[in-house]
């Protein structure tokens, strides 16, 4: 390879040195960025609806937290331009592969907030269907899903699908082996996968520069030979432009790209977590500002693309989605504990099934006194609840 | 009927399974065109194409990931660890993800994928390529486990758990991959996967072996024999699902019981058998249950295995301690009777 040609392939690989941004955090055009197209206004409303939804979800998630309907949380407010434009930029026969902080993403989907928060909720560990979705379970093992994203990608590209997958990550997550195990699979195979990086600032409590030296997590494409671009996070013109970029990319069978998001993560890691003890509020205020809900409101505002009645018939739809949602959590989840073994294997070992035999007899005797004739094995009460055998 | 390897055998049981499912693939460290180390995946890129068995990058974890994806994706992933001990940076992604995924989903996404690991010593080689690492598998709820002690059985349940439809890690025992037997391996056995086989029969007790014990447990039994006492030795073929009811019955009717197991004993398997043993056959055993194993060492040197492994000796030492010429004492039966 010519000295030229080699510059031309690191360059190409290279994201760009700021990361691309279409609106300022005052809401006012940004000096448009060279390679992008901003996407169209309808698209844009479309998200803003997407964002004010997801907010709504996500704040309403943290507040049945605090009234102890979820075992935990974990928040993405700050992160709603990631969250949406992630999902918009895809397909639905596309895969997406998302981690805990990611229920916005999938709400935005077209997942039943209530099947979403199964997991927080402790009721089952995934409980909305993946094959039907294209949406895996929501990852916790930091980064292990990124592997899957690329193996599912491959599958893909092997049989002859146009379709592509999308890992979710966060900053702290590219530490992990898995991480980069990914890229280099992906760049071998030219898997047609995106890695999404949402940099959110801190792995729990531990700072951005703690985790890497790099000069952008961005720069982690290159050494594996990933085309790679940094984008402002809390724009979401320009989440959704690049990540529609990186998707056609993919899709036109030129391999992975590695897209980070400079975002910020308004909330504590969960509610258990107490943010104090390593930010200072004038950060948290800082970043108050560049919020990316009301960036794009203010943008779409002043292009005349959003009206006074549009901002409240979607406010409305958030409300009833709320309310759908405090309604569905506050009743009583109705669990079979002997669910517990018919999904270990295809047919339970001998073992298994004189396991649950074992438990069977425990309910039963446990039930006993108040329901002498019963012999279902469901406890709990009998609120209907939706259950998959 | 002709004389087969084992290795031979795992190589015919991959080739059949490419042949007749489109959806198999094999991939890993250098099981492309070299036909992998130790030569079981010979020949399968020259006869099906770069397409159905390919080379990756060199990382384990990748190598599983990469499968769980592929499998999700509606494939057969069969991948080879290149040995027991470098199949540990792939440990989490069996344990969070291939054991569990079906689980997580309540049965809407499942594995059907195989794990290859050539595993266990006796064959001189140096640090971290011998480990002998099935308690880790067994231990972890959602994976099937298994490992043949014949070629017949390498080439059957290997065909079997690419067929399956939960994941399998299946466990190759690397110094019998060169060991020969008369057998048709188009002829299909008559046990079924799961199901324990009785290698030889004998009344006098039950010798409990997997994998690369087997030869030695039979060996041991050729040697009792001689000394008129004959071992029943009962291969596991797959250690999970566990063939509680072949084991137990043996041991009801022999009395008595030894495991042998060539990994480290502290918690390992030949502790759950003897225990399963126990709680199963307790009136009918006139002995303790024991255990003959590997030390709880590092596996050692190769100048130093022959110290380590268990063998005929090893067994014949615990036959010993059955109490064979015991009579059994029943006082404890005769309530009220003994003072």
């Amino acid at each position: 390879m010519s000295v030229k040609s080699l510059r031309q392939t690191v360059q190409g690989l290279l994201p760009s040195l700021t990361p691309v941004r279409f609106v300022a955090e005052d809401g006012t055009p940004a000096k448009p960025p060279t390679g992008y197209t901003e996407p169209p206004a309808d698209q844009l409303r479309a998200a803003y609806r997407h964002m004010v939804l997801g907010r709504r979800f996500d704040t309403q998630a943290t507040a049945l937290t605090k009234q102890g309907r979820l075992a935990v949380y974990p928040s993405s407010r700050g992160q709603d331009a990631c969250q949406v434009g992630a999902v918009l930029a895809l397909r639905p026969t596309d895969w997406l592969f998302p981690t805990y902080r990611d229920s916005v993403a999938l709400v935005t989907r077209g997942i039943d907030p209530l099947e979403v928060l199964t997991l927080l909720r402790g009721d089952w560990h995934c409980g909305y269907d993946p094959a039907a979705t294209r949406t895996a379970p929501q990852c916790t093992p930091l980064a292990t899903q990124v592997l899957h994203a690329t193996g599912m990608a491959e599958s893909l590209r092997r049989k002859g699908e146009d379709g592509v997958a999308m890992a979710l990550v966060g900053d702290g997550a590219t530490s992990e082996g898995d991480f980069h195990e990914a890229l280099n699979f992906a760049a071998v195979f030219r898997a047609p996968v995106i890695f999404f990086v949402q940099n959110n600032k801190y792995a729990i409590s531990v700072p951005l520069a703690r985790q890497t030296a790099a000069p952008a997590l961005a720069y982690k494409g290159i050494g594996y030979g990933v085309r790679s671009e940094q984008v402002d996070g809390n724009d979401l013109a320009a989440v959704l432009a690049v990540l529609t970029a990186a998707v056609e990319h993919a899709r036109a069978g030129h391999g992975p790209f590695l897209v980070e998001a400079h975002t910020y993560r308004m909330d504590a890691h969960t509610n258990a977590d107490d943010a104090t003890r390593y930010r200072d509020d004038e950060e948290v205020e800082r970043w108050s500002a560049a919020d990316p809900l009301n960036r794009l409101e203010a943008y779409l505002r002043a292009r005349g693309v959003l009206t006074d009645e549009d901002v409240a018939a979607v406010r409305e739809q958030a409300e009833t989605m709320a309310a759908e949602l405090r309604a569905g959590m506050n009743a009583e989840s109705v669990l079979d504990p002997l669910e517990l073994f018919d999904h270990v294997y295809a047919e339970p070992t001998p073992q298994l099934r004189e396991q649950r035999a074992l438990l069977a007899s425990e309910l039963a005797e446990a039930t006993e006194p108040t329901e002498p004739t019963e012999s279902t094995g469901s406890v709990g009460s009998t609120t209907p609840q939706t259950q998959e055998g | 009927m002709a004389k087969v390897t084992m290795a031979q055998a795992l190589n015919t049981a991959l080739c059949d399974a490419l042949r007749e499912d489109e959806r198999v693939l094999v991939f890993g460290e250098d099981v492309g065109p070299l036909g992998g180390v130790f030569r079981i995946t010979d020949g399968l890129t020259r006869d099906f194409g770069e397409q159905r068995c390919f080379d990756t990058p060199l990382a384990e974890a990748g190598i599983v990931g990469l499968a769980v994806g592929m499998a999700m994706g509606g494939f057969r992933p069969v991948v080879e660890m290149q040995f027991d001990a470098f199949a540990y940076p792939a440990f989490e992604q069996i344990a969070s993800h291939v054991a569990k995924l079906r689980n997580r989903t309540r049965g809407r996404l499942t594995l059907p994928m195989v794990i290859r690991v050539p595993y266990a010593g006796g064959i001189g080689g140096v640090e971290h390529h011998c480990d002998s690492s099935e308690a880790y598998y067994a231990h972890t709820p959602g994976l099937k486990v298994v490992t043949p002690a014949t070629a017949e059985d390498a080439y059957w349940l290997l065909r079997d758990a690419v067929a399956d439809p939960d994941p399998v890690v299946f466990l190759e025992p690397k110094k019998l991959y060169w060991s020969r037997e008369d057998t048709d391996l188009e002829r299909r056995g008559a046990l079924p996967f799961g199901r324990a086989a009785i290698r030889r029969e004998g009344r006098d007790a039950t010798v409990v072996a997997y994998g690369p014990s087997v030869p030695v447990a039979l060996a041991a039994a050729e040697a009792a024999a001689t000394e008129g006492i004959q071992l029943e030795v009962v291969d596991l073929r797959t250690v999970v699902p566990f063939d509680d009811e072949t084991v137990s019955a043996s041991v009801r009717r022999t009395g008595r019981c030894v495991v042998v197991q060539e990994a480290q004993g502290f918690a390992g398997v030949g502790a759950e058998i003897a225990a399963r043993v126990q709680e199963r056959c307790f009136h009918s055993l006139a002995a303790p249950v024991l255990r003959v194993s590997g030390f709880d060492i590092p596996y050692p040197p190769p100048k130093l295995e022959h110290a380590h492994l268990p063998g005929v000796d090893r067994i014949l030492d615990a036959v010993d301690r059955l109490q064979l010429d015991d009579e059994p004492d029943t006082r404890h039966l005769l309530k009220g009777a003994v003072a």
